[in-house]
């Protein structure tokens, strides 16, 4: 059985890393934990580096070195450590989807600054959207795919680290024709991709692939370096109408590299056979990616979960032992009073010691308990056709749910538009009477600016965020938006406004639920709800505490 | 630690380098924000400027870069006495950093080895007289923001908590760069940076084909290639020196004051720190380019860089605050 071609890629992309591991930063492998990937990382011993493994929540004591407080409190001097970083490695990450923004800015940072480090991320995703942090897929030069590879299609690779060695020692004196370089930044432009950091890493990856075979750059090289370098970061496919860039003249002072190749051929390589290259190796999926609209894989870097922000910086929860490091706070007091019984024990036992015989184990750290609210944000539509079918049972739902969201310690607020625009009849609170009083004095009648209420539902879960709360919105209508964001009377451009900020609520990640309170389901609303990615729960005759189960239910889902 | 990239090697990006040399010029100008993609040269521009510097004069062994003997904070254990050169500090802040290393804490080593309650001075000491870097700073934890925000606009870092009591000058120009795409800055730390750029890939082939060369260039021979940007780094620095000389001295002609006053009314910027930092900043660009007195054609070219964070943001407004501010410098200054 043949090789899977992704799985040959991998062994090339193995073997160029292991010619110039610093150079190219590294290999993004999207695998789930299988033995075709065991297989792999075995390969990795072929590195000229000691291979170490992080994982996602490695402290910054571990990387970059600090106090070693059981050694220094056992020497009674101190003792420092040498982190992770001081030394060069190849470091393998698991689970490198949910890495935090701040473990790839530190790495990208170890990265950039060249000290020989070179990084296997090993993204185990499951979904399209997660991937690695945008910041450490830019800087590794391969993204391997293998998901879907056999065991029986992936021979085991015979890593040669000799000849690697050889090649390392030529890397340097390896020549590249300067039309190789502005071939890799035309075609990268072509492609669409925008980091500069992506032709430099073919380049690279072609420079290494040229020491490997002993010889100057050529055709061959710079085709291995765009499929391993280009196809994966590919945004843009080419179209085949569009014009290739005129042929430069030749230049003269180029040195012969031809290596017998056709005699009449010229010294460039057309763009279009390196083309060709990226396109053989693209991921199957891209025209899928590129006509839903989304960006490629990892773009938003995504995969560690939305980051939960306390809105307090949390409730001190009592200090339990453990062991200190940059991202903990001792408890001083509670480390003096774990201390204290053992001092007279303690001096006994070593008695040339003064002052406090502090332990490793008699440390105890601080701790905070963080929570998350979420707010509620009801955006009740209270023109006079509302007004007329449902705002009485509307209301009731409301505070039924505002009920259950006192149960949970949801905040809720209230923002009814009506006429020619909106109103923040309650600004985020818990305060239940309050919410009840404001909601039963809510006046009906008027037009319905629709796009107004979205945009101060927007407005609201915005400020919202920043204060640490996860917003959700929730839309009462009968969907009749006839008042546009400029409070002209306009029925078509009310329907464009709302549909606009639907799609920027969608943009800013704010789930939302619409909720057709009208006679009859209103056609429009079922588009919007789509607009926001929203579940769309027409209630036609229905009372308050079914709509206000509907809306349980689909807070739940 | 290699040397960093020369900065007068970075091809294109003017907006970016001009920025940056202004907070040189006149670090009253109160930082650069600058946001764009990926691989476009943001963390390459702040090392480059770090070494393009020209040094700074202080106390040996001060952990503040204090510059007089007698400025030593009190709780410093300056050993030294002597004056020493030493280059302009550029401290790097790295996201999830912890509040203690950034304004310093109660030293542990001290107190559970020797039993003395001594102070740890944080990033924000390390910084002082120099430059505080913060990549992605749109994704960094809001009680860290808030610590910056207090500190950035007072100049001196103020520890009360575990039983220490400290003050120390904290002066620094905040560098800050980021991604938009991946988050937004609050408003009250966007007004701090006085300036900001956006930033993106070259469009033109050519220019990104020489971006593509000359960083090759640099890995591969680094000693020779900075050999070969000595010289425009050398010319570039004595520029700096001059400029920050002649704008102690030069003149603000009344209608300079008047054009940045009428810019910030239309544009409807908050506050009057617009206003004052679009004057600094175009005085040290009328200094920087050997005029006479800040004219307006100074004020024009850097107002999109000092005006463009202080806009109102507006959800529906499809073209950029670039677009916005080019718009009004059109119609105010004609």
């Amino acid at each position: 059985m043949s090789a899977d071609p992704a799985w040959t890629r991998a062994g090339t992309a193995l073997a160029l890393l292991a010619v110039d591991p610093a150079g190219l930063g590294g290999v993004a492998l999207r695998a789930r934990p299988s033995p075709v990937r065991d297989r792999l990382t075995e390969a990795l011993c072929a590195l000229p580096l000691p291979v170490r493994r992080l994982h996602p929540n490695v402290a910054d004591e571990q990387l970059f070195g600090g106090v070693d407080l059981a050694a220094t409190l056992a020497a009674g001097a101190v003792v420092r450590t040498t982190g992770l970083l001081g030394t060069p490695s190849a470091f393998v990450l698991p689970m490198a989807e949910r890495a935090s923004g701040g473990l790839a800015a530190r790495l990208a940072q170890a990265l950039d600054d060249r000290r020989g480090h070179c990084l296997i991320c090993l993204d185990e995703g499951a979904e399209d959207d997660e991937g690695l942090p945008a910041a450490l897929s830019d800087r590794l030069a391969f993204a391997i795919d293998l998901t879907g590879v056999a065991m029986g299609s992936a021979p085991p690779l015979a890593p040669d680290p000799a000849a690697a060695a050889d090649a390392r020692a030529r890397l340097t004196a390896t020549c590249v024709p300067h039309e190789a370089l502005a071939d890799l930044a035309r075609l990268a432009h072509r492609l669409g991709i925008a980091s500069l950091r992506a032709p430099l890493l073919a380049l690279r990856a072609a420079r290494a692939n040229a020491a490997l075979h002993d010889r100057t750059v050529g055709p061959d090289d710079l085709m291995a370096a765009v499929e391993l370098v280009f196809a994966p970061r590919a945004t843009v496919l080419p179209d085949a109408s569009e014009d290739a860039p005129p042929p430069e003249p030749p230049d003269s002072d180029t040195p012969d590299e031809n290596e017998g190749r056709g005699e009449g051929e010229t010294l460039r390589l057309p763009e279009e056979i390196l083309l060709e290259a990226v396109k053989a190796a693209l991921p199957p999926d891209l025209l899928a990616r590129m006509a839903a609209g989304r960006p490629a894989k990892g773009a938003h870097g995504a995969g560690a979960g939305a980051v939960q922000k306390g809105n307090r910086r949390g409730r001190p929860v009592p200090s339990r032992a453990g062991r200190l490091d940059g991202g903990k706070r001792i408890d001083l007091i509670g480390t003096l009073r774990a201390a204290a019984p053992w001092q007279a024990a303690r001096h006994a036992t070593s008695p040339h010691r003064d002052g406090l015989q502090v332990r490793p184990a008699d440390i105890r750290v601080k701790r905070y308990q963080e929570q998350s609210d979420r707010l509620l944000i009801f955006v009740v539509d209270a023109s006079g056709s509302a007004a007329m079918a449902r705002l009485g049972e509307a209301k009731g739902a409301v505070e039924l749910l505002l009920a259950e969201a006192y149960a949970r310690r949801d905040h809720v607020a209230l923002v009814a538009f009506r006429g020619t625009g909106a109103d923040l009849v309650l600004p985020p609170t818990r305060s239940l009477v309050q919410t009840k009083r404001r909601l039963a004095a809510l006046p009906g009648g008027g037009g319905t600016p629709l796009a107004a209420g979205l945009r101060m539902a927007l407005d609201l879960s915005e400020t919202a965020r920043k204060r640490g709360m996860t917003p959700t919105a929730v839309l009462l209508t009968d969907g009749r938006a006839n008042i546009a964001l400029d409070g002209r009377a306009d029925r078509a451009a009310a329907a464009e406004d709302a549909a606009t900020l639907a799609r920027l609520l969608r943009g800013r990640g704010v789930p939302a639920m619409v909720i057709d309170m009208g006679n009859r389901p209103e056609r429009a609303l079922a588009t919007l709800a789509q607009a926001l990615d929203a579940p769309y729960i027409p209630l036609p005759r229905a009372d308050a505490r079914r709509l206000s189960s509907a809306v349980s239910a689909a807070l739940e889902a | 630690m290699t040397h960093p990239f020369p900065f007068s090697a970075i091809v294109g990006q003017d907006e970016m380098k001009t920025a940056m040399v202004l907070t040189a010029i006149d670090p009253r100008i109160g930082g650069v924000l600058v946001f764009g993609d990926r691989g476009t040269g943001k963390s390459t521009a702040v090392r480059a400027l770090a070494a393009l510097l020209p040094p700074i004069r202080a106390v040996e062994g001060c952990p503040v870069n204090s510059e007089r003997l007698e400025d030593c904070p009190p709780w410093a254990v300056v050993g030294s006495t002597r004056i020493v050169t030493k280059p302009t500090p550029v401290v790097d802040l790295p996201l999830g950093v912890t509040e203690d290393r950034v304004v310093g804490a109660l030293d542990i080593e001290r107190a559970l080895t020797r039993g003395e309650k001594a102070f740890e001075p944080g990033l924000l000491a390390r910084a002082n007289r120099g430059y505080l870097y913060i990549d992605e700073v749109n994704l960094l934890e809001d009680h860290i923001v808030d610590l910056l925000l207090d500190v950035a606009q007072s100049g001196e870092n103020v520890v009360e908590r575990e039983g220490l009591s400290i003050r120390h000058p904290a002066r620094f120009v905040l560098v800050g760069s980021g991604n938009p795409e991946e988050g937004e800055l609050r408003p009250q730390l966007l007004d701090r940076f006085g300036l900001s750029v956006e930033v993106g890939s070259p469009k033109d082939i050519d220019q990104r084909i020489e971006v593509v060369r000359r960083r090759d260039a640099y890995e591969t021979d680094t000693p020779k290639f900075l050999r070969r940007w000595k010289g425009e780094d050398t010319k570039l620095r004595n520029r700096i020196v001059a400029a920050r000389k002649t704008v102690q001295v030069l003149k603000t002609p009344e209608a300079a004051l008047h054009d940045c006053a009428r810019l910030c009314v239309a544009l409807g910027s908050d506050g009057l720190r617009g206003e004052l930092t679009l004057l600094r900043a175009a005085r040290a660009l009328a200094a920087y380019e050997g005029a006479e007195a800040v004219e307006r054609r100074h004020i024009r070219r850097i107002a999109p860089s000092a005006l463009r964070h202080r806009l109102r943001r507006d959800p529906l407004d499809e073209a950029g605050s670039t677009v916005r501010v080019g718009r009004v410098v059109d119609e105010v200054l004609g």
